[in-house]
């Protein structure tokens, strides 16, 4: 078989950046990342790895190119980190190109393939590293920088404004009680049990889903509350693209904030990488070992709400639906269950993934991969074609997943591979599709 | 030289290897102290959960989709470690008696690693994901693993001449019992902690299975 | 700050306000504040279709409104809170409203002695502040923090001072935030600002800045400190004086800096969170001496007990001699103090504060839904449903608090050896 070499894509963030470089300064920062950051991991996983392939089968990236050599993890290592070793970190600004390209672009750290190495290399982890140091660099796709700067400044991902931010949940609040009339958005609410965290592309583009947690926690009557500061945003793409100072002062905020409203946990929207980055690698970026506050993700949330009988479900969704697994929630949780236990409560026709569970294929746009912008959309919807195989062999017509990486990595992977199907967040079933009760007694006009 | 190699060299590749893998772990574990990410989240029910999997063949999923593989991986390393230990032959040398293989179970079992051997060699040849990343070292490290077990083979059933055959068989064995702290093959060493730590990150910190 | 010693410190039990008939009288009722002195609560209410004003002590506000939320009570117990008219946004103090209109306010601030409040504004995508009604001249691109002087003289904003395209990552580098103080722009720009802090005076400002990706500092009165550091933390003024601490992130660790050098030997994992001392000479702060645990640190002393999850909002005693901060461990709430921790713990606990003669710690707890007051370690066997910080007297014998009881809001003055 001929494999293709990888088709030039132009990205300033990587094109002009690295003509800054020189190869002394390169030399400095990779020692610097290498020496003062890095450890018995690194070393270990270095020695240990005896090359031989297993990881290719699990990636998803190198099975949608045909099991293209170049795309195997291991490979993706051998062409940054083992390079680097090899010459002694005197590697071009080229190179550095190329290392970034592998990194953000070919790898979304979806871990998936540590569970099929025999060692259990943490090949993203390894990538991860080359992230850190692309960064140091400011070798970073363009998007994804846009993106982290944002964090930087705003605490959000989307540049969102304080005022925008507020203003969005008092319209959306409006908007939940034409559903509920009780609903409420209880803004800056010192004491509640909860404050509700999402990701900005909620406030941004995605506002009535706002307006659906709003209904949901009505309809529990649940006490809870969000902030009307920064420290909203519960994303975290500082921790994709390398920049871990960003990272742990964005998740730090996140933390203070709801300590700071005396919330006893945050519950969060549905989304994956939101998810480790509050659990896991944000409170580590900061140099604890869990978080503040205790997190819960969206699909645990709703799992206990319908559980302990504080919403009902009275309809099922009917046509027939599919899953996708978030690696942050999956693997990054093992919430694959109780995701399992929603599908069959609230759809007629659910037809599983397969492989499911932990060993689900990652959507491609996670781990920073749909961040890095439109420059590499069509790159990102190629390497997955895996997923694209995957939905069709359920003949679902809708994919639901709880996460927004998902959700937009998806969406894309549908228009090519899968077209007429459309995806959903869970929230949507249960509001917007009316699989949960709502109490005559709540609704507008009812008593 | 023959008499050198039956003996103290025996002891000193013993020592080597046993030493130089002591060394190498414990200089493991204090990086791994030192990186302050690790021991906070190791937890030994967690590792063994996985490590369950991981050692039963056909545990892990990854197994069961590379069967063939996974076969030879089993058959390969099993015979790898325990024809030597197990092969009275090699006790004579320390005048131990001990309950040993019968010498043809032995025989077959050399052969095993010899043929997975170039099992493990044509797939580095011929599949392109696993020759892009093989490099000489690879080839040599093989050669070098399965030296002894052809060597051994040859003497055992005396084809060539068996006292060059022998010289080379003891001093590849050495020299792979000396090797084992200081290459690749360290591998065997690394294989529990590597594992165990994955585990515990997985399935301590994240509730999730990693097999 | 309004001297709390006015208050009225007779012991008295006093009912304010039927909560309870609040929240029958009005479809819709939010959140209660109350002020520092426990005379007046307050609450936005729902009086019609569309219709919101606030209710304090009962009593509602002439106007009405689309909107009104925030409510918040000055030091001098004046309540301020946004509110919304024919969709333009203001601020309403005790009832009466600010000429200037806005597209939105919000970040209400007070001086010390509550006797200026000021909010950050946006009109025509323009981002100021309006200090009492009256908006500053200039407009800026955004602005994200705002600190007002103790006098409430000085006002300082990070705001964006440079347009920035979208992705346009190369401009971003070269600075496009900087600080205006008094509606006057500094000169210098940088990558990212934060946390910007005045002395107590108002005549010097502070902050943390990056300068370049991987490089941060501390800028005191528009000069970077000459060290560059790995990471950087909140700053803070000493007290009555103009000279700035920060926690540095140095090779060793992070490091507690004085007008840009060490003053502290110890290096920690991390530090944050400054708290000075009434007298100015002590400084002590949140450290973490090893990943994973966290503690106090008091003059480059750090407690012997540490913590796995959090600790925060330390205090010191009035007479600067003791502190006590709230931690966090297996996710239950305590308080410890001079590094000895309380023998309960909650399922949250609020800020302490120290008698005058630094002899007792008291704090509010939540336990099961209900609240507590709990002295030095004990918990006062009286549960409320809601439940103010209490406070202590000036002359540390009594302690005021402020609670719902049975559907009334209550102020009560109490000996302190009558909480058992
Ligand atoms: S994308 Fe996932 S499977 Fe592929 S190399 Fe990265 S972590 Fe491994
Ligand atoms: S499966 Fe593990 S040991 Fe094998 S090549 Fe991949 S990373 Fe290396």
């Amino acid at each position: 078989m001929k494999y293709e070499p990888r088709p030039e894509v132009k990205d300033d963030g990587l094109d002009e950046s690295i003509k800054k470089l020189t190869p002394e300064k390169i030399k400095e920062t990779i020692r610097f990342a290498l020496d003062k950051e890095c450890g018995a991991r690194l070393k270990v996983y270095m020695d240990t790895c005896v090359h031989c392939g297993l990881c290719a089968t699990a990636c998803h990236q190198c099975i949608s190119h045909d099991m293209d050599p170049k795309y195997a993890p291991v490979a993706k290592v051998k062409d940054t980190l083992v390079e680097i070793f090899k010459k002694d970190c005197k590697v071009s600004p080229e190179f550095m190109k190329l290392a970034a390209r592998i990194a953000y672009i070919e790898c979304g750290g979806c871990r998936r393939c540590s569970m099929y190495c025999p060692f259990g290399i943490d090949i993203a982890y390894l990538l991860m590293v080359v992230r850190r140091i692309c960064s140091m660099l400011g070798v970073v796709p363009m998007y994804l920088q846009d993106t982290t700067n944002s964090h930087s400044v705003t605490y959000n991902q989307m540049w969102v404004q304080q005022d925008e931010w507020i203003d969005t949940l008092q319209w959306q609040e409006e908007d939940a009680q034409k559903v509920v009339k009780t609903a409420r958005i209880p803004l800056e609410k010192e004491g509640a049990d909860i404050m509700y965290s999402v990701i900005a592309p909620e406030p941004k583009i995605l506002a009535q889903l706002l307006a659906n947690a709003a209904v949901i926690f009505a309809v529990a009557g649940l006490d809870w509350t969000m902030p009307a500061t920064d420290g909203w945003d519960n994303s975290n793409m500082a921790m994709y693209s390398g920049d871990f100072e960003s990272s742990g002062r964005l998740e730090r905020l996140h933390h203070e904030t709801a300590m700071r409203l005396k919330v006893k946990k945050i519950v969060m929207g549905e989304c994956g990488h939101a998810f480790r980055g509050a659990v896991y690698d944000g409170p580590r970026h900061i140099g604890q070992a869990y978080p503040a506050v205790p997190v819960i993700h969206a699909i645990e949330f709703y799992h206990d709400l319908i559980t302990s009988g504080k919403i009902k479900i009275v309809k099922k969704f009917k046509k027939p639906v599919t899953v996708q697994d978030p690696c942050n929630t999956v693997r990054g949780r093992g919430l694959g269950g109780k995701l399992r236990d929603l599908m069959n409560w609230l759809c007629e026709d659910f037809r599983d993934m397969n492989p499911r569970f932990e060993h689900n294929y990652c959507c491609g746009a996670g781990g920073g991969v749909i961040n890095c912008g439109p420059p590499w959309t069509r790159n990102r919807v190629v390497a997955n074609r895996t997923k694209g195989d995957q939905i069709n062999a359920t003949g679902a017509e809708v994919v639901v997943t709880p996460c927004h990486n998902c959700h937009s990595g998806i969406e894309d992977i549908i228009k090519e591979y899968a077209p007429g199907t459309h995806v959903k967040f869970i929230s949507e079933l249960l509001v917007d599709e009316g699989c949960m009760e709502i109490p005559e007694h709540l609704r507008p006009g009812g008593d | 030289m023959q008499d050198f190699i039956s003996g103290p060299l025996v002891w000193i590749a013993f020592f080597v290897m046993i030493a130089g893998s002591v060394y190498k772990i414990t200089a493991m574990i204090k990086a791994a102290k030192q990186e302050k990410v690790i021991m906070p989240y190791m937890r030994l029910s967690f590792s063994l959960r996985s490590l369950k999997h991981w050692l039963l063949p056909y545990g892990t999923r990854g197994m069961r989709i590379n069967p063939v593989m996974t076969a030879y991986a089993f058959l390969f390393h099993i015979c790898l470690i325990a024809t030597p230990l197990l092969l009275a032959a090699h006790w004579k040398i320390w005048g131990i008696q001990f309950p040993t293989l019968p010498g043809r179970l032995a025989d077959l079992m050399t052969v095993i690693v010899i043929v997975g051997g170039v099992y493990f060699l044509q797939r580095r040849i011929l599949v392109p994901y696993v020759k892009n990343v093989t490099s000489a070292a690879d080839y040599a490290l093989l050669l070098f693993v399965t030296l002894p077990y052809i060597t051994g083979f040859l003497a055992y059933h005396q084809w060539f001449d068996y006292g060059t055959v022998i010289t080379i068989h003891m001093l590849s064995g050495c020299l792979m019992l000396m090797m084992i702290p200081f290459t690749r093959i360290a591998h065997m060493l690394y294989f529990v902690f590597t594992r165990a730590y994955m585990a515990c990150e997985f399935g301590f910190v994240r509730n999730a299975r990693d097999w | 700050m309004p001297d709390y010693k006015d208050w009225n410190w007779e012991p008295d039990k006093k009912i304010i306000a039927d909560v309870a008939d609040i929240g029958n009288k009005y479809s819709e009722v939010h959140e209660f504040v109350v002020s520092g002195d426990g005379e007046k609560i307050a609450v936005p209410v729902k009086t019609g279709d569309g219709e919101f004003t606030a209710c304090v002590n009962g009593e509602l506000w002439d106007a009405r409104f689309e909107r009104l939320w925030y409510p918040r009570f000055g030091p001098d117990a004046r309540l301020a809170a946004l509110v919304m008219s024919d969709d333009e946004w203001t601020v309403g103090v005790d009832g009466s409203v600010w000429d200037e209109k806005f597209e939105y306010v919000w970040n209400t601030q007070f001086s010390a002695d509550g006797g200026r409040i000021g909010v950050q504004t946006k009109k025509n995508f323009q981002y100021s502040v309006c200090i009492d009604g009256k908006p500053w001249e200039n407009t800026y691109l955004s602005i994200r923090e705002f600190q007002m002087s103790r006098d409430g003289a000085t006002v300082a904003v990070l705001a964006q001072l440079e347009e920035l395209s979208e992705a346009d990552v190369f401009t971003f580098l070269d600075g496009t935030w900087g600080v205006v103080v008094d509606d006057k722009p500094w000169d210098d720009k940088y990558m990212n600002t934060w946390g910007v802090t005045l002395s107590d005076d108002g005549r010097h400002v502070g902050l943390q800045v990056r300068v370049d990706n991987m490089k941060y500092g501390i800028v005191a009165d528009g000069k970077l400190w000459p060290e560059i550091f790995a990471h950087v933390w909140e700053p803070g003024f000493r007290p009555g004086t103009g000279s700035l601490l920060a926690p540095v992130k140095t090779a060793g660790g992070f490091a507690l800096y004085e007008d840009g050098s060490p003053i502290w030997d110890s290096r920690f994992m991390q530090i944050w969170k400054l708290v000075f001392s009434p007298d100015a000479n002590r400084v002590c702060a949140v450290v973490c001496p090893e990943f994973g645990r966290t503690t106090v640190a008091v003059d480059d002393r750090a407690w012997d007990i540490t913590f796995a999850d959090v600790v925060r909002d330390q205090v010191f005693s009035p007479d600067s001699a003791r502190v006590a901060a709230i931690t966090k461990d297996n996710n239950r709430w305590s308080i410890c103090v001079d590094g000895k921790p309380w023998p309960v713990d909650f399922d949250m606990v609020w800020k302490p504060a120290f008698s005058h003669d630094g002899s007792s710690v008291v704090a509010k707890g939540e336990q099961d839904g209900k609240y507590f007051v709990a002295v030095d370690g004990r918990v006062w066997n009286q549960p409320f449903e809601m439940l103010w910080e209490p406070i202590m007297s000036p002359d540390g014998a009594k302690v005021l608090l402020r609670y719902v009881e049975g559907g009334k809001y209550c102020r009560r003055v109490m000996p302190l050896n009558e909480i058992k």
